[in-house]
């Protein structure tokens, strides 16, 4: 039998947003409740497994009486808060913070951008060819994931995930500062010097595809990457009695990538090692 | 956590440096030789790694004795601290004054910001360049504003060894700098304090009317001139009277953001959480202000009696004083004056016998504008980046480590001994209604007697330019500094006061006031503004991390430019602007093209 886990009962919370009144649990943030009345609102560096940083700013919202936006995903609403989402101003910022990652990153494979860049007007190119960019080249120095920080849009999920929020491995840490500040791991040494455990949930978090499978890395550069030809399945890891879940992402025949499910009580879409990229034996069919 | 050491041994040297900051390593597991003890016996858990806050002591100790911080090193500190490698790298790489790759021991600062470039920095540069090429044995780095713009043009020597030299050169010739760097020791001591204070001496000054007239090194002397009476006088009030009093006088916070004291300390005071909290914000790195470096070169004495007042009045025992790293003579000042008020009973576990405990403990920063705004400076203190913290919580509530915390500045704090000595309400009849008591200025560039000024809040900006020797031929006046913006000429009647600053659509800041004449192209100060904040941005946040690369870029483009080859340029600027304003986390990006917008609205730069 499963059981739901309901929680601590919380104090219900009126507030407005665009107008419209809003019910929302105390405690939650204006993303949770623009989420629960449909709104839309963009967001990168936000994770349901992790605490929100805030850093991406694409998220904002206009807040009656704030000096400045503020980050929907992190502000907590409260009572007779006036939310307002969709204005000339916090489109503008949004455009803006859109067209700056754009600018310099390469966003090609982070769901939903094209869309939101469509929608906000956004024209990256408008920084002129000579707008200083990333220019990472992707970092191959294991078989199990691939680090290509031409992509990343330094949101910190991987950071988090590795540290104190979930793995606690402290692996990989910020480095530099501005807009020389990257993702690495001491003395920006190979993963393979490092605290690494592979256990691959920074990939799980990352919003880009700055991290990714080496199967998925190798499948794109080879163009046989196809996500409509693919299959997902939920399975349970026969590792240990941990019972973590797994989704085995299969295309042609062929597990090409492994994610656990975000909702999961207990894991949180957290795997180990084993449950994240032991998946040879399944397709050992020789 | 899994504590993951690469094979790089730390060298002698390193291992002295770290181990003369933290004592002997107790056992294998902090980096000692193995022994049989070690092998049932092993300190962890909160105990092991409470020590965070030594990392940022630790990279200093490291980097004052070899100049930079290798594998090897940063490894045994992590080992002794109980700290990941990855995130001691992250915090290493975040500071300016460090260095994760080999470099000559002797690093020599060159300012090349607003003051100093003003005065002939890029040249001063090149010279330096030319007579220490590669081999010198000398770092020659260019440095954001060094807090000596009264004296500009300015360079800072900084020798590893043991123990560190440094020597300041300014105002700096190719020789003084090259001499400064190349044998700190006999370099020629810096002048004293007070000849950065024009004023000093004269009668009716408040906050610097000790500077140059007591010694600095003399808690007598110190005394003699009225010190530690407005702790007498605390102690007589109670903390619940000190709150009040620094409230009924009004005073405001001098960093910047000029939010109430008062308020500030009731807040911290009132909060059940244990323990409080003081910090002082002594990391003083606006592009153009250096006055509280001259009141703790001239006056130590006087912020460690602030502190102990503030430290009363809202119940803390412990206090920080985060201090720029670029300071070395108010370094050695006050570990002097903590030092000698410890000795005489002033800080300790009793102070004044008054069954009151407080001490202070001194915290370097390393080169980081961002440490100034106050979250990050929690966050560098702790031993993490010194990346800002969304607010709320604010730290009122949860501050440093995570406790209630009232953090003020350097000025704020010594105005509060002015408040209990004259009692509020004579001190809030000074200045105007809105911003009362006496400001500190600091007055640089194209002027005949740059320096700190105190004046009454009211003053017009005319009445301070005029006793600081206004030239002829003045083009344009930026308020507050990087983060403030410009006025022009013709405005001289603004009264520099928060609300009439306000008033006129500029700031006050921190206290900046930098003229410029025409000999300085404004373009090129634009982009020196724009490069200080593209180089500070700690890159937490997108607009800030971008955006302040865009607006270099953009102004990059049309420092030659006018009229409508700029106009594309500058519409995109305002783009920018706008967002960063907008959606940055903290003041450094929300400011970061407030004096770009100022120069094009007010002064017309590209028309």
């Amino acid at each position: 039998m499963t059981v739901t886990p309901l929680g601590i009962p919380r104090r219900m919370m009126e507030f407005t947003i665009d107008g419209e009144e809003a019910r929302v649990p105390e405690g939650s943030t204006i993303l949770d409740a623009c989420r629960a009345a449909g709104k839309d609102i963009p967001t990168l560096c936000e994770g349901d497994t992790l605490r929100p940083k805030n850093a991406c700013r694409v998220c904002v919202v206009e807040v009656e009486g704030a000096r400045t936006l503020v980050p929907a995903c992190s502000r907590k609403a409260e009572p007779g808060m006036e939310v307002r989402t969709d204005t000339e101003r916090a489109r503008h910022s949004r455009k803006v913070v859109l067209e700056l990652l754009a600018s310099s990153v390469d966003l090609s494979t982070t769901p939903r951008v094209a869309e939101w860049l469509k929608e906000y007007e956004a024209k990256p190119d408008r920084f002129g060819p000579e707008a200083a960019r990333l220019n990472e080249e992707p970092r191959v120095d294991n078989d199990l994931y691939v680090r290509d920080y031409d992509k990343c849009i330094l949101c910190y999920k991987c950071v988090d995930a590795c540290g104190d929020q979930w793995q606690n491995t402290f692996a990989i840490s910020v480095a530099g500062r501005g807009f020389d500040a990257r993702i690495a791991v001491e003395h920006d040494a190979p993963l393979t010097d490092s605290a690494c455990v592979y256990c691959g949930n920074c990939i799980e978090v990352c919003p880009t595809g700055a991290l990714s499978f080496k199967s998925e890395f190798d499948m794109r550069a080879a163009g046989t990457w196809d996500e409509s030809r693919q299959t997902e399945t939920t399975t349970v890891c026969a590792y240990c009695g941990v019972g973590c879940n797994l989704t085995l992402h299969v295309q042609d025949n062929e597990i090409v990538k492994v994610t656990s499910p975000h909702d999961n009580p207990v894991t949180h879409g957290n795997l180990c090692i084993k449950g994240r990229f032991g998946y040879q034996h399944v397709q050992n069919r020789g | 956590m899994d504590l993951h050491f690469g094979d790089s041994k730390p060298t002698d040297d390193e291992r002295a440096a770290v181990d003369a900051l933290l004592g002997p390593p107790e056992s294998s597991w902090e980096g000692a030789d193995r022994s049989d003890a070690d092998l049932r016996w092993a300190r962890g858990g909160r105990a092991a790694r409470d020590r965070r806050d030594l990392l940022l002591p630790g990279l200093h100790a490291i980097n004052d004795r070899v100049g930079w911080i290798s594998d090897g090193a940063l490894d045994y500190l992590c080992r002794r601290l109980t700290v990941p490698p990855a995130e001691a790298y992250g915090v290493a790489t975040f500071y300016a004054m460090f260095s994760v790759k080999p470099r000559p021991a002797t690093v020599l600062h060159v300012c090349t910001d607003l003051a100093c470039a003003a005065a002939g920095a890029p040249q001063l540069c090149a010279g330096i360049e030319e007579r220490l090429g590669l081999g010198s044995g000398v770092a020659v780095e260019r440095s954001p504003c060094l807090g000596l713009c009264e004296r500009a043009p300015a360079a800072l020597a900084i020798r590893a060894g043991d123990p560190v030299r440094t020597a300041v050169s300014a105002p700096a010739t190719v020789h003084d700098a090259v001499l400064a760097a190349s044998a700190p020791d006999s370099a020629p001591e810096e002048p004293p304090a007070a000849l950065a204070v024009p004023q000093a001496g004269q009668d009716g000054l408040m906050l610097l009317h000790r500077v140059g007239v007591v010694d600095p090194a003399s808690l007598d002397d110190y005394r003699a001139h009225g010190g530690y009476t407005a702790l007498r006088r605390a102690f007589e009030l109670g903390p619940a009277g000190v709150i009040r009093e620094v409230t009924d006088s009004g005073l405001v916070g001098r960093g910047g953001a000029a939010f109430p004291t008062g308020r500030k300390w009731q807040a911290t005071a009132s909060q059940p959480d244990r323990p409080h909290y003081l910090v002082c914000n002594a990391d003083e790195s606006e592009p153009g202000t250096f006055k509280d470096r001259v009141l703790m070169e001239g006056d130590p004495y006087a912020l460690v009696e602030a502190m102990t007042i503030a430290g009363y009045a809202t119940g803390a025992h412990q206090g920080y004083l985060y201090l720029r790293g670029e300071y070395p003579r108010a370094l050695h000042r006050l570990e002097h004056a903590i030092a000698q008020a410890r000795a005489r009973g002033l800080l300790g576990d009793d102070v004044l016998g008054q069954g009151y405990a407080f001490d202070i403990e001194i915290r370097r920063g390393a080169g980081a504008y961002i440490c100034g705004e106050e979250t990050a400076l929690f966050n560098s203190i702790e031993g993490y980046r010194g990346e800002p913290r969304s607010k709320p919580p604010f730290p009122v509530e949860k501050g440093l480590f995570g406790k209630p915390t009232v953090e003020n500045n350097v000025e704020t704090l010594v105005n509060v001994l002015p408040v209990l000595t004259m009692g509020a309400p004579a001190y809030a009849a000074i200045g105007t209604p809105r911003s009362t008591g006496p400001k500190l200025f600091c007055v640089s560039g194209s002027v005949e007697r740059p320096g700190v000024y105190e004046l009454p809040f009211g003053a017009t900006l005319g009445d301070l330019l005029t006793l600081a020797g206004m030239r002829d031929g003045l083009r344009a006046v930026l308020l507050g500094g990087a983060a403030g913006g410009f006025v022009r000429a013709d405005e001289l009647d603004i009264p520099l006061t928060f609300e009439g600053t306000r008033e006129a659509g500029t700031t006050l800041g921190s206290g900046v006031v930098m003229a410029f004449d025409d000999s300085v192209p404004l373009p090129r100060l634009l982009l020196r503004i724009a490069e200080f904040f593209r180089d500070e941005s700690c890159g937490q946040c997108v607009p800030c991390r971008v955006g302040t690369v865009r607006q270099e870029e953009a102004l990059h483009r049309i420092v030659e430019r006018t009229g409508a080859d700029a106009a594309g340029d500058i519409a995109l600027l305002r783009e920018v602007g706008r967002a960063m304003r907008d959606a940055s986390i903290c003041g450094l990006g929300q400011t970061a093209w407030n004096a770009v917008e100022s120069a094009i609205d007010r002064l017309g730069a590209y028309e």
